[in-house]
């Protein structure tokens, strides 16, 4: 493998590895303050991308000019995390959270049961392919191959903001330090006043609307079909876990890890592609075992 | 005796009759019993705490062993074919156990997901072998070195289910109830007194996991004979999920639970799936959502509900 | 008003029905298809088309009088779900069964219709080993298998572009993906053995990003890129290729992207190798302009408002194979109601036709299907691209013979086999 290689499998990997963090941010951030591994964030993915491409295909046949693309991107995050995301919150998982943990799993998992069908009936079963943002960035030439910009910068930029954003959020804002104080110890958090209901709520938002920003980025590069949530899923679970509870950088290196190792492995063994998640993930674990940046936690005697 | 006690031994009376009574409803539980017997697998682990998202390793691993049984030693019978695939399921599990077992909660959860996973795409990846995703023929095997037509072969795999599905029952329930049963419960309820004890709490829980992984590969290999072909499905995390879905359904920890949970689910879901067309994962998420909001306890908390009100109606009147 | 003729129709009949006694009141066909999951893009419209056809047999009186009924069973529910429908299906007197898409699930289908002794068209699936490592009674096949298809796309590749020297396939990672570059490169071997391999990928089936492949394959810079992908998979990995120039340098190989035309709009440039799993295409040279085909084409469009896509056509040849079976059984029997037995000696050497070509059947129950290929084209008075350079092979000469193995028999082919194919050509 010559060095152009090496830079072409580098470029590759962080451009996927951007969209992986993107996605599995949210998740870690709502496992890390509620401990629900919310098997519906794959169903909120698989919407924020359906809805971007309806918006943009809205936009571009009403005449407007198609830069609006990107805004349309934003927009359908916040609605699936405050039209979708929060009434889950506060209909169903409000009243589950005094149930064994098992039992919160599986709530999401009936969610996304569900809402795998209202996507099927909203949307229909046809691959909805919308590239209008992609190709208003044009291409970049690099050793003599073509990338998408949008895909080789504008996606790892979005990535790199929005993990200094939630840095900052959870350590420089009032909101972020209550979320943070919830995700190290939630009796304590409980005890010093914290309204763990609102804090809740607001985390399942953002978590959700993340997953709706992971599926409106990843929407014109991609062909949006039923099934596209449950991939996804998988993956930012493997994220979750290798990463360590609720930690956010340790998300960001995960993903870089899983996007390096599968580039890597197209250009040296592309067999090995599909494997390259699951094996980071128990080489991790098999050396760290509360994940990258998990610390042992205290035990009940 | 209890009217608790009469309505299961009613309900397995009406069952052991089914193939006479509705043939209609017979391979269709024979599924079921399967599923239940990987299910109770799933149960006994919940008894520690623990839920696994790969357990349809297992499932898998014991039916592909049946497959391959089958492709090396053409002719092979039935009782072979279930022997070598509940062991390579149990052996896989003594592997996979020794090192899982030192992980709890979302870890352990991931890291059986993972194995599952990494199994699944060697399944699809070695096709040459595996058949890839089109999967392995099961060929209907001699019983007792007996040829058997499909009806004959049905029924009895019909009642193999059902026996093991008792027998396998029993076992769990007696062994839960035993000193190591006893102390993979202690798991869930302390385990750094178990620490304290001077036990390892490793080995405590390879046992129960064994046990799981063992019960699992039951189901997988009667599933595989049943339907004559296995493939890599059998061991996506889909399926893994489908197992606890049923456990919760039947009742978190309830081993007849399991059973009956599994009846109710595979009837669901094919009704589900002739009736409501195209949105049977609907109906079937709903369901689940109405069990988990409004009866927690599941299918058992159900039944035990209802018989302590009978018997405390029963007591006011006396 | 419909449903008066309908009535009227049917007390027509009713003296008739009268008369022959084992004439069932409606001839009960399941139809086993993917209305679930990522392959719903072939199997609702087979389903809408199943429907439409239906209703026009039995607007012309049904199967020799007899209307017909269709069930859809969802494949996309699982294995257990499918051939549990199947078996309460056929248990409740199903007549008929039409299944399946997956190859997977033919696999596993045909030895249970074999026991169940119903008889079973495979309609749709691709696997080419089923007929090649068993015999059958009761199962057919109303189309080609993948050992044709992939030929006819060999053969179409040499004729239009016979100077190439690198290849690379880019394919799902499942049992399609892998058999198909299987017959291919074995074919490739036998007939242009001094052409290169220069990459293989085999990305996961249902892949959302292909940047990876297609960076290497702008490294590797290929003549002709291959892929036997379909649906979404096939259309990301097209759009992915065409916004970062991989179209113009490299000509892409796609024998389903037929199925796809329509969805790519103009992502898909002109001067592209197109199949269609058969000669299926909704505006086929020979059939487009005879009546039923129009008929047919604007009632589907109407309903769907999409172009039929090759599902469709093998849905259409699958319920024509089980009316002229069941025409051909009542001849023989005088003209009364066939039984089972009868129409499965029908099917022997039995010859349908449905929206393409007429198919026949062989004698180990493989269907023998034309196969149609182009060569993409944009700038038409449709926003996507249609075919032009159409060639029509004749399936027979592309067919394993019976009792050999697909692979096997392709490798034994010589260089210049090519020139000895029968082909008709059609500029549009």
């Amino acid at each position: 493998m010559n060095l152009t290689l090496f830079l072409l499998a580098l470029f590759d990997g962080i451009a996927y590895a951007a969209l992986v963090f993107i996605v599995a941010v949210g998740l870690t951030l709502i496992f890390g303050v509620m401990r629900i591994l919310n098997v519906a964030h794959g169903s909120l993915y698989a919407m924020g991308a359906y809805l971007t491409a309806s918006l943009t295909t809205f936009i571009v046949s009403a005449g407007l000019p198609p830069i609006f693309a990107f805004p349309c991107m934003l927009v359908s995050a916040v609605l699936i995390g405050a039209v979708i995301g929060g009434p889950l919150e506060w209909l169903l998982l409000r009243r589950i959270y005094h149930k064994p943990e098992v039992l919160q799993l599986l709530v999401t998992f009936a969610i996304f049961m569900i809402l795998e069908d209202v996507q099927r009936l909203v949307w229909g079963t046809q691959p909805i392919f919308q590239s209008t943002a992609l190709q208003l960035l044009g291409n970049v030439r690099v050793f003599s191959v073509n990338y998408t910009v949008y895909q080789l910068i504008l996606l790892p930029i979005v990535a790199v903001v929005l993990l200094l954003g939630l840095r900052f959020f959870l350590r420089r804002t009032v909101a972020g330090k209550v979320i943070l104080a919830t995700t190290e110890d939630r009796e304590a958090a409980q005890a010093i006043g914290i309204d763990a209901d609102k804090v809740f709520l607001l985390t399942f938002i953002v978590g959700a609307g993340l997953a709706g920003l992971g599926g409106a980025l990843a929407s014109p590069t991609t062909s949006i079909l039923p099934g596209i949530g449950a991939d996804m899923i998988v993956l930012s679970f493997a994220v979750v876990a290798t990463a360590g509870l609720g930690q956010i950088e340790g998300a960001a290196l995960t993903a870089l890890m899983i996007g390096l190792g599968r580039s890597f492995a197209v250009y040296v063994w592309p067999e090995t592609q599909v494997l390259v998640p699951y094996v980071i993930m128990v080489a991790v674990l098999l050396v760290r075992p509360e994940g990258l940046f998990g610390s042992p936690s205290a035990r009940k005697i | 005796m209890s009217i608790r006690i009469i309505i299961p031994i009613i309900l397995l009376a009406l069952l052991a009759l089914v193939p006479f009574a509705t043939p209609g409803l017979q391979v269709l539980l024979t599924l079921a019993l399967a599923k239940g017997i990987a299910v109770m697998g799933i149960t006994v682990l919940l008894r520690s705490g623990q839920v696994s998202f790969g357990h349809a390793l297992y499932f898998a691993i014991a039916a592909y062993g049946g497959a391959f049984t089958l492709m090396l030693l053409p002719g092979a019978d039935l009782v072979v074919v279930l022997l070598l695939g509940i062991i390579a399921a149990a052996l896989s599990g003594v592997i996979v156990g020794l090192f899982v077992t030192r992980y709890r909660f979302i870890f352990f959860a991931m890291l059986n997901l993972a194995f599952s996973m990494i199994f699944w795409s060697i399944l699809e990846k070695f096709y040459h072998y595996t058949g890839g995703a089109d999967g392995m023929r099961l060929p209907r095997p001699t019983v007792l070195w007996m040829e058997l037509e499909r009806g004959a072969y049905e029924l009895v795999m019909f009642y193999l289910a059902l026996v093991l599905a008792l027998g396998l029952g029993w076992f769990s329930m007696r062994w839960l109830e035993s000193p190591s049963g006893q102390l993979f419960r202690t798991l869930k309820t302390n385990e750094t007194r178990l620490q304290y004890l001077g036990m390892s709490p490793q080995r405590v829980m390879l046992t129960g996991y064994v046990l799981s992984a063992f019960l699992c590969g039951v189901g997988g290999i009667i599933m595989g004979l049943v339907q004559g072909v296995v493939t890599p499905e059998y061991a996506f995390w889909v399926r893994s999920g489908e197992m606890v879905f049923i456990a919760v359904l039947g009742g978190a920890g309830s081993v007849p639970g399991a059973l009956v949970g599994a009846a109710i689910y595979e009837i669901v879901r094919t009704y589900a799936s002739a009736f409501a067309g195209d949105i049977w994962q609907m109906v079937l998420g709903i369901f689940l959502l109405v069990i988990i909001l409004f009866a927690p306890g599941g299918i058992a908390g159900i039944y035990n509900g209802l018989m302590d009100r009978a018997a405390g109606k029963k007591e006011e009147g006396e | 008003m419909k449903k008066l003729l309908m009535a009227t129709a049917t007390c027509a009949l009713m003296p008739l029905a009268a008369l022959a006694q084992d004439k069932p009141e409606t001839l009960k066909v399941g139809v086993t298809a993917f209305l679930t999951g990522p392959a719903s893009v072939f199997g609702v419209p087979a389903k809408d088309a199943a429907e439409i056809m239906a209703e026009d047999i039995n607007a012309n009186g049904g199967i020799q009088g007899v209307p017909l009924e269709l069930t859809f069973i969802d494949e996309g529910a699982g294995a257990e779900v499918l051939t549990t429908e199947y078996r309460r299906m056929v248990e409740n007197g199903a007549d008929a069964m039409l299944a399946s898409i997956s190859s997977g699930n033919c696999k596993t289908i045909a030895p249970l219709a074999e026991d169940l002794k119903v008889i079973n068209i495979m309609w749709d699936c691709g696997t080419q080993k089923i007929f090649e490592a068993e015999k059958y009674n009761y199962v057919f096949r109303s189309q080609a298998h993948a050992g044709t298809e992939m030929l006819a796309t060999v053969a179409y590749l040499l004729k239009v572009a016979p100077d190439f020297k690198t290849i690379a396939v880019v394919n799902q990672d499942y049992a399609w993906g892998r058999d198909s570059w299987d017959i291919f490169s074995a074919a490739l071997k036998a007939l242009r053995p001094d052409v290169e391999v220069v990459g293989e990928f085999f990305p996961k089936f249902g892949s959302p990003d292909f940047s990876t492949e297609i960076s290497r394959l702008q490294a590797l810079q290929p003549d002709i890129i291959l892929s036997t992908s379909w649906g979404g998979d096939l259309d990301t990995f097209v759009q992915q290729a065409s916004q970062r120039g991989l179209t113009n340098t490299s000509t892409f190989v796609l024998p389903l992207a037929e199925s796809s035309l329509e969805r790519l709009g103009s992502s898909l440039p002109s001067g592209h190798i197109i199949g269609a799993r058969g000669d299926h295409y909704w505006n086929h040279p020979e059939r487009r302009d005879d009546a039923d085909f129009q008929a047919f084409m604007a009632k589907f469009e109407a309903k769907t408002s999409a172009k039929a896509i090759y599902p469709v056509f093998h849905m259409s040849q699958g319920l024509a194979a089980l009316q002229a079976a069941y025409d051909k059984a009542a001849e023989a029997n005088s003209g009364n109601w066939p039984t089972e037995d009868q129409v499965i000696a029908a099917f022997e050497g039995l010859e349908f036709q449905g929206l393409g070509r007429p198919v026949s059947l062989r004698s180990d129950h493989q269907g023998i299907e034309a196969q149609l290929l182009g060569m993409s084209v944009q700038g038409g008075d449709l926003p996507f691209a249609t075919l032009e350079n159409i060639m029509i092979f004749d399936g027979a000469e592309l067919t394993a013979p019976v009792g050999e193995e697909s692979v096997a028999w392709v490798s034994s082919l010589k260089p210049g086999w090519v020139d000895t194919l029968t082909v008709d050509i059609y500029e549009n």
